[in-house]
C-alpha cells in the first residue's frame, strides 16, 4: 500500500503528511515534524511518555494512528508556552518544585498535568492521583510532581 | 516497534452504509478497527494480523448516548469518557460507571470504546461484567439488516462470538430498570490503576417485599474462556431469603461456574479464593 | 560572605530544557544517511549453534549483517572478568543472548530482517536456581558454577552459637527486579575511514564504554569518543550495559561505513537487559540474656545470571552490608555469587545491599519476637556506636546515632500509638493494619581500595566569556549532577550559580570522574569538584588578578584578564584518599567505606484480607547525610527511591519462563503507578562528614535498602504473616497465611 495525505495541526500549525495510515502519530510527530518533545517510553500505552493534547483531551500517541487523527487539533509539549521565552505556570513549577529528575516522562506529564487543571481548577489530592494515573514516572515517587500541579494552580 | 507496516492497510469511511458495504465486499480480509487502544498495541508488539483494516471514527451513528423511557441506548463507539460524563448512566447504571473509571487511564479512556471492548472480547475486561449484570443488548448491523443479541449469549469460547466478519456491533442497549436492592463491583487489578483485571465481580439482586431475592446476576472476568455469569451462584440466591445459609450456598457454588488458571498475572488458587471472598462480600449487605 | 547556595533549592540547571521538550536524548538525535540496528537473540538458555538461517525472500544484499566472525579477537565486552562475548559465537548461554546484528536504511525492513533470521540452536542441560547452580551437577561456568565468593569472619561464631542463650534460623529470599527507566536503552555509533569510533548514547559512565570499546576494535583512547546525551534514568541499568549496545553498534557502523541509531524497544529492553540480582540469605544469630547479639551466622547467595559482569562487587556490597548498623563480637559472612543460565544480572540502585538488607532487618524482627523483645528494643540494645568496630573491622571514627534517629521515627510516625489503635481495631476488621521499621545504613563510595583504582579526575576552567566550567565524566541522569556540582563551585569561588556552566561529558573533552554510580557523584567528584576550583581560584589570586572580598563580576573580569594575557586558565582535582582508611582485600577488613548514611524507614500498611493486596498508607523515612546539598534535589532521591523499594517490596515481580523474563511488557510487570503510593514523608539529619564537599555524604542508593523489610514487619503484625520473600504479591501472602 501507499501513503496517503494526513492533514494535522499541530501546536496551531497546519501541516499535510504523506504517510502511512497506521504510522503512529508518535513517530510521524517525531519524524515528519520533527517535533521530539513527545518521548517513546513504551510502545504499549502504559507509561504515557507519549502523551498529547488531540482536540483538547489527552492521547497516547503511541496508541494512535495518524489516520484517527486527520483534521484533529494537537498539542504537544513544545506548542505549551504561552510565548516565545516564556513558560507555561505548570512547567515554572515543575522546574521549581522539583517535578523532573530525569525529564524523560516530564513532557506527558506536564500535558496531563495541564489537562488536570483545566478540567479541576481545585483538584482534591485524590483529582490529581487519578488525573496522572497514566503518565509513570521512575524518578521522583510523584510526591514532587503533586505539589507541582498544586502550586501550579495558585 | 516491531510491525512490518507495509503489510497493513487502514481507511476510515464516513459513513455506517459505507463501512458495511466495503465489509460486504471483503469479509474477513476487512477488520474493524475502533478506538484502537488495543489493537495498536498488538501492532506494536508484532503481533496485529496483516491485514487491511476499516477504521470506525468516523461514524456518526456509532456515537451517542440516547435514552427512551425503557432503555438507555449507547453507540457502539461510546468512549469511558462518555460514560464517566454521563449523569443519567451514573445515577441507573453504577457499576457501568465504576468500570470505566477503573479502566486504564485518562488518555485510554478518552479512546477506548466499548464496542471495541467487546469485539476484542478480553476474558479480562472490565465493563462486561456490569454490562451482564445490566442484561445488556447488542446491536450488530450489517448490509442484511440489522438484529439484536443479549449479551449473556454473545461470547461462546475464548474469542469465538455471535459476530460475522462482515458484521458490526452499533449500539448496546440497557434496559432501565428500578434500582436493584444489591449492586456490587469490585476489580483485583496488579495495581490500583492502569491494570489488568486479575478478576473483576458484578452482583446485583432484586428484593421483594419479604426481602427474597429476584433477578440475580452474578458476573466475572478473568475466571473463564469468556466473561461469564455465575448460573449456579445465582440459582443459590434466585428466591431465596439473603442470610448466612443462602450466602454460603452461593459461595460453594461459584466454584462450579468458574474456571480459573495460572498465567502471567496470578494463580488459579488465587482467583478461585478471591472470587468467593469478593462474592462473600458482595452478599454482606443487607437487602 | 554572601549567602550560601549549597544547601538552597536553586532551580535545576537542566529543568527548562526539559520542562520544554528540547533536551536531547538519543532517540532524538539523527543523522544523515543513518540506518536503523537491530539485534537478533538466542531462543535458548544454554546451547550449541547449529546454523543461522536467512530466510528467503528478503532483500539480503540491503543489510548489514554483523555475527561473532565479524568481532575483532577476543570477542569480549570489557569489564571484570571479560568472560562476555560481544557476540555468541560457537554457544549460547542465556536467552536472549545476542547473536547477529542487522541494519538496514528502513526501520520497518529492519524488523521484519530480524524476524527472519532464525538461531538454530542444538539444547545442552541448564541452571536456573541457585540451589541447582550451586550443586553443580551441571556445570555452566567455571569449574563449580561459583563467579565469586567472599568470607568475613570474626571471633569464633560456632562457639558463640553453642554457648548462645538463643539462636534463631530464618532464609529470605528477593527476586529479580527490573530498573525500568522510561526512556529504554539506546546508541548511535559512527565510523571513521580509519576505524576510529564516536558513540552517542544513552548511558552512566562514559569511560566504560570507552575502555570497552578501545578494547574491543584494539583502538588508541583518543580514536574513541564516547558522548552521553541527555540520559531518561538509569538506576544502574545504564551502569555497563550501554556497552554492549555500543559494541553492537559499532560493528554495524563499521562495516557499513554509516551512523547506526541501535535503539532497543521496552519488550526488548526488559527481557535482555540487565536486572538486580536475586538472592538467598540464610541467617542464625545468637542472643544472650540481655538481648544482645553475641553470633550472627550470615549466608548471603546472588545469582549471577550467565556471565561475571558486576557480580564480583554486587557480591561484595551486599556482603559488607549484611550485618547491618549492628554491634557483634561473632560474626561470619559468607557471600557467594554462582552462575545460572539467565540473562546476566547487574547493577540496579542499591547493588547488593537492598538484599542482605531485607534478609537482615527481616530477621531482626522475627529474632526479637522469639527472643520476647519489642522490634525496637532488640535494636536499641545492638546498635554500632561510635568508636567501636563493625563486623570487616571498621572502627566507627565518625558518629553514628540510630537511638536518635529511631527515636524521631517512631514519633514522626505515631508508631507506638498506632500499634496499639491496630492490634485493639484490626479483630473487626477484614482490612488489618500494621506497622513497621528497618533501622539500616549505606556505605557511600566504591567499597575500600575501589576509590583509589579509580584515581578519579575533575577539571574545572574558566572561558574566555568568563564563565566557569565543570568538566567531568559524571553524568546527569536525573539526580541532579549539574545542579550539585554548579552549586558547589557557586559557592567555592563566591560568584553566581547561573554563571556556572557543566560540559557535556564526551571522553573526548573531560576527564575520568569514575562511574556515576555507588552513590558517590556528589560526595567524592564533588568534593573534587570543590577543590578544583579553589585551585582556580588560587591561580587567579596568586596572578594577582583578584583579592578578596571580590564580587562575581570582578571574579569573571579577572578570568577573562588571566586568559587575555597568559591563555587557556584550566585546573584539575585528582582523589586522594581521606587519611587514615585502610583496606585489605585479602582479609576482607578494614576500612569498606569512607563514610555511611544512617536511617530508619518506618511503613504503615493495611492488608485487605478480602483480596491479599498490601497497600502503603503513610511511609517515614529519616536519614543522616552529613550535608543536605539541595533540599529538593535531596528529598526527591529519597522518595523515588523509596518508590521503587515499594515496587520492589511489593509489586515488581520478574515471572521466569525458560530462563526468560515472560512478563517482559509494562502492562504485565508492575512498577507502582501515583494511585499506588502513599506520601512518602522525608527528613534530614546532618552530621557532616569532613572528607565530603560542605559535609555531605552520598544518598543516592540508601533509600533502596529500608522499605522493604519495613513492609514485610508491617505486614507480619498487620496480619501475623512469616513473610520471608519479597516481591510480596497478593499470591504470595495468601500461599503464607494459609500455611501460617
Amino acid at each position: 500500500m501507499s501513503a496517503v495525505s494526513v492533514r494535522l495541526i499541530v501546536n496551531g500549525r497546519e501541516s499535510t503528511v504523506q504517510v502511512h495510515p497506521m504510522a503512529r502519530l508518535l513517530d510521524v510527530l517525531r519524524q515528519d515534524l520533527h517535533l521530539t518533545g513527545t518521548k517513546e517510553g513504551c510502545g504499549e500505552g502504559e507509561c504515557g511518555a507519549c502523551t498529547v493534547l488531540v482536540n483538547g483531551e489527552l492521547a497516547n500517541s503511541c496508541l494512535m494512528p495518524v489516520l484517527q487523527a486527520d483534521g484533529a487539533r494537537i498539542t504537544t509539549i513544545e506548542g505549551l508556552a504561552p510565548r516565545a521565552g516564556e513558560l507555561h505556570a505548570v512547567q515554572k513549577a515543575f522546574i521549581e518544585h522539583g517535578g523532573a529528575q530525569c525529564g524523560i516522562c516530564t513532557p506527558g506529564m506536564i500535558l496531563a498535568a495541564v489537562s488536570l487543571l483545566e478540567r479541576h481548577p481545585n483538584p482534591t489530592n485524590e483529582d490529581i492521583r487519578n488525573g496522572l494515573a497514566g503518565n509513570l514516572c521512575r524518578c521522583t515517587g510523584y510526591m514532587r510532581i503533586f505539589e507541582a500541579v498544586v502550586k501550579a494552580r495558585t | 516497534m516491531r510491525a512490518y507496516l507495509p503489510a497493513y492497510d487502514l481507511v476510515a469511511p464516513a459513513s455506517l452504509s459505507e463501512a458495511l458495504q466495503l465489509l460486504s465486499a471483503a469479509p474477513g480480509a476487512l477488520r474493524p478497527f475502533a478506538g484502537g487502544t488495543d489493537l495498536m498495541v498488538l501492532l506494536e508488539a508484532g503481533k496485529l494480523p496483516e491485514s487491511k483494516y476499516l477504521g470506525l471514527w468516523r461514524l456518526g451513528e456509532l456515537r451517542g448516548i440516547t435514552e427512551t423511557a425503557a432503555v438507555l441506548s449507547l453507540g457502539a463507539l461510546t468512549t469511558y469518557t462518555d460514560v464517566l460524563r454521563h449523569a443519567t448512566l451514573q445515577r441507573e447504571f453504577p457499576l457501568m460507571y465504576r468500570a470505566a473509571a477503573e479502566t486504564g487511564g485518562i488518555a485510554t479512556q478518552n479512546h477506548g470504546t466499548l464496542g471495541g471492548n467487546i469485539a476484542n472480547a478480553s476474558p479480562a475486561a472490565d465493563t462486561p461484567p456490569a454490562l451482564l449484570v445490566y442484561d445488556a443488548e447488542i446491536e450488530i448491523a450489517s448490509v442484511r439488516g440489522t438484529r439484536r443479541v443479549p449479551y449473556a449469549r454473545f461470547h461462546h469460547g475464548y474469542k469465538k462470538m455471535d459476530l460475522a466478519p462482515d458484521e458490526l456491533i452499533t449500539r448496546i442497549h440497557l434496559p432501565r430498570r428500578p434500582a436493584p436492592a444489591l449492586a456490587y463491583y469490585r476489580k483485583v487489578g496488579t495495581r490500583r490503576a492502569q491494570a489488568i483485571s486479575k478478576v473483576c465481580l458484578a452482583v446485583t439482586a432484586g428484593a421483594d417485599a419479604g426481602r427474597t431475592l429476584r433477578n440475580v446476576r452474578v458476573a466475572i472476568n478473568s475466571v473463564a474462556p469468556a466473561v461469564i455469569r455465575c448460573t449456579r451462584a445465582e440459582a443459590a440466591l434466585e428466591g431465596h431469603a439473603l442470610d448466612a445459609a443462602s450466602r454460603q450456598a452461593a459461595v460453594d457454588a461459584l466454584a462450579a461456574d468458574i474456571a480459573p488458571i495460572d498465567d502471567i498475572r496470578s494463580t488459579a488458587r488465587y482467583r478461585l479464593r478471591v472470587a468467593q471472598q469478593l462474592l462473600a462480600e458482595a452478599l454482606e449487605s443487607r437487602v | 560572605m554572601r549567602a550560601s547556595i549549597v544547601g538552597t533549592a536553586v532551580p535545576r540547571k537542566e529543568g527548562p530544557s526539559k520542562v520544554t521538550g528540547a533536551a536531547q536524548y538519543v532517540d532524538d538525535l539523527t543523522l544523515p544517511g543513518m540506518l536503523h540496528g537491530v539485534t537478533v537473540r538466542s531462543p535458548a538458555a544454554r546451547g550449541r549453534i547449529r546454523n543461522i538461517r536467512f530466510a528467503d525472500g528478503l532483500p539480503w544484499q540491503e543489510f548489514t549483517i554483523v555475527t561473532a566472525r565479524d568481532v575483532p579477537s577476543p570477542n569480549r565486552i570489557a569489564l571484570i572478568l571479560n568472560d562476555q562475548p560481544c557476540l555468541a559465537d560457537d554457544l549460547v548461554n542465556h536467552a536472549e543472548e545476542p547473536v547477529v546484528l542487522l541494519a538496514h536504511p528502513d526501520k520497518h525492513m529492519v524488523e521484519l530482517g530480524r524476524r527472519s533470521v532464525t538461531i538454530e540452536i542444538d539444547p545442552l542441560p541448564s541452571v536456573h536456581t541457585i540451589d541447582d547452580a550451586l550443586l553443580a551437577r551441571t556445570v555452566v561456568w567455571g569449574t563449580d558454577n561459583l563467579i565469586k565468593s567472599y568470607l568475613v569472619s570474626r571471633g569464633d561464631v560456632d562457639a558463640a552459637l553453642r554457648s548462645a542463650h538463643l539462636v534463631v534460623e530464618g532464609e529470605y529470599e528477593t527476586g529479580a527486579q527490573e530498573q525500568l527507566y522510561i526512556e529504554p536503552q539506546g546508541i548511535i555509533a559512527q565510523a571513521g575511514p580509519d576505524g576510529a569510533v564516536t558513540v552517542w548514547g544513552s548511558l552512566q559512565c562514559p569511560y566504560y564504554v570507552h575502555k570497552a570499546l578501545t578494547s574491543l576494535f584494539g583502538l588508541p583512547a583518543e580514536r574513541v569518543r564516547v558522548v552521553q546525551m541527555e540520559t531518561g534514568g538509569g538506576f544502574g541499568g545504564k551502569e555497563e550495559y550501554p556497552s554492549h549496545i555500543a559494541a553492537h553498534a559499532a560493528l554495524l557502523a563499521r562495516k557499513a561505513g554509516r551512523p547506526v541509531k541501535l535503539i532497543y524497544d521496552r519488550a526488548e529492553d526488559m527481557v535482555a537487559t540487565t536486572k538486580r540480582h536475586p538472592s538467598r540469605t540464610r541467617h542464625r544469630t545468637g542472643l544472650d540474656r540481655d538481648g544482645k547479639l553475641v553470633a550472627m551466622d550470615i549466608d548471603f547467595v546472588i545469582d549471577g545470571g550467565a556471565y561475571c559482569t558486576l557480580s564480583p562487587v554486587v557480591l561484595s556490597r551486599g556482603t559488607l552490608h549484611a550485618a547491618g548498623p549492628y554491634f557483634c563480637p561473632h560474626v561470619r559472612i559468607r557471600g557467594r555469587a554462582v552462575a545460572t543460565n539467565t540473562p546476566p544480572h547487574g547493577a540496579f540502585r542499591g547493588f547488593g545491599a537492598p538484599q542482605s538488607l531485607f534478609a537482615l532487618e527481616r530477621h531482626m524482627d522475627v529474632v526479637a519476637r522469639q527472643a520476647g523483645l519489642l522490634p525496637h528494643e532488640l535494636r536499641r540494645r545492638n546498635f554500632i556506636v561510635q568508636g567501636q568496630t563493625s563486623a570487616v573491622g571498621q572502627v566507627m571514627r565518625d558518629p553514628v546515632e540510630m537511638d536518635l534517629l529511631l527515636d524521631r521515627a517512631l514519633a514522626l510516625s505515631d508508631y507506638h500509638a498506632k500499634v496499639a489503635r491496630f492490634q485493639k481495631e484490626n479483630a473487626g476488621h477484614r482490612v488489618k493494619k500494621g506497622i513497621g521499621f528497618a533501622t539500616f545504613m549505606h556505605g557511600a563510595g566504591f567499597t575500600g581500595s575501589g576509590e583509589d583504582l579509580l584515581a578519579s579526575v575533575v577539571e574545572v576552567e574558566a572561558t574566555a566569556a568568563g564563565r566557569v566550567r565543570v568538566l567531568a565524566a559524571s553524568t546527569e541522569i536525573g539526580q541532579g549532577t549539574n545542579t550539585v556540582f554548579s552549586q558547589i563551585i557557586a559557592d567555592a569561588l563566591q560568584i553566581g550559580y547561573e554563571d556556572v556552566d557543566i560540559a557535556q561529558p564526551d571522553t573526548a573533552a573531560v576527564p575520568n570522574s569514575g562511574p556515576t554510580v555507588a552513590s558517590r557523584t556528589a560526595m567524592v567528584v564533588g568534593r573534587l569538584v570543590e577543590r578544583a576550583a579553589l585551585s582556580l581560584k588560587k591561580v587567579i589570586v596568586d596572578a594577582g588578578l583578584l583579592r578578596e572580598p571580590y564580587t562575581p563580576a570582578e571574579f569573571s573580569d579577572a578570568c577573562r584578564k588571566y586568559i587575555s594575557t597568559r591563555g587557556p586558565l584550566r585546573t584539575s582535582a585528582r582523589y586522594e584518599p581521606p587519611p587514615g582508611v585502610r583496606w585489605d582485600d585479602e582479609k576482607y577488613q578494614g576500612d569498606a567505606y569512607g563514610a555511611y548514611a544512617w536511617a530508619v524507614y518506618v511503613a504503615e500498611v493495611s492488608v485487605d484480607t478480602t483480596t491479599f493486596e498490601t497497600r502503603v498508607n503513610d511511609f517515614v523515612a529519616i536519614q543522616e547525610i552529613g550535608k543536605v546539598l539541595h533540599p529538593v534535589l535531596a528529598a526527591g532521591q529519597i522518595e523515588g527511591g523509596v518508590a521503587q523499594a515499594i515496587g520492589f517490596a511489593l509489586y515488581e515481580d520478574v515471572v521466569w519462563r525458560d530462563g526468560r523474563m515472560a512478563n517482559g511488557q509494562m502492562t504485565n510487570y508492575i512498577m507502582p503507578t501515583s494511585m499506588d503510593l502513599p506520601p512518602i514523608r522525608v527528613f534530614f539529619e546532618e552530621r557532616p562528614y569532613a572528607h565530603g564537599p560542605f559535609g555531605a555524604k552520598g544518598i543516592g542508593e540508601l533509600p533502596l535498602d529500608g522499605a522493604a523489610p519495613a513492609i514485610a514487619n508491617a505486614i507480619e503484625q498487620a496480619v501475623g504473616a512469616r513473610v520471608t520473600r519479597v516481591p510480596i504479591t497478593p499470591e504470595v501472602l495468601m500461599e503464607v497465611l494459609e500455611r501460617t
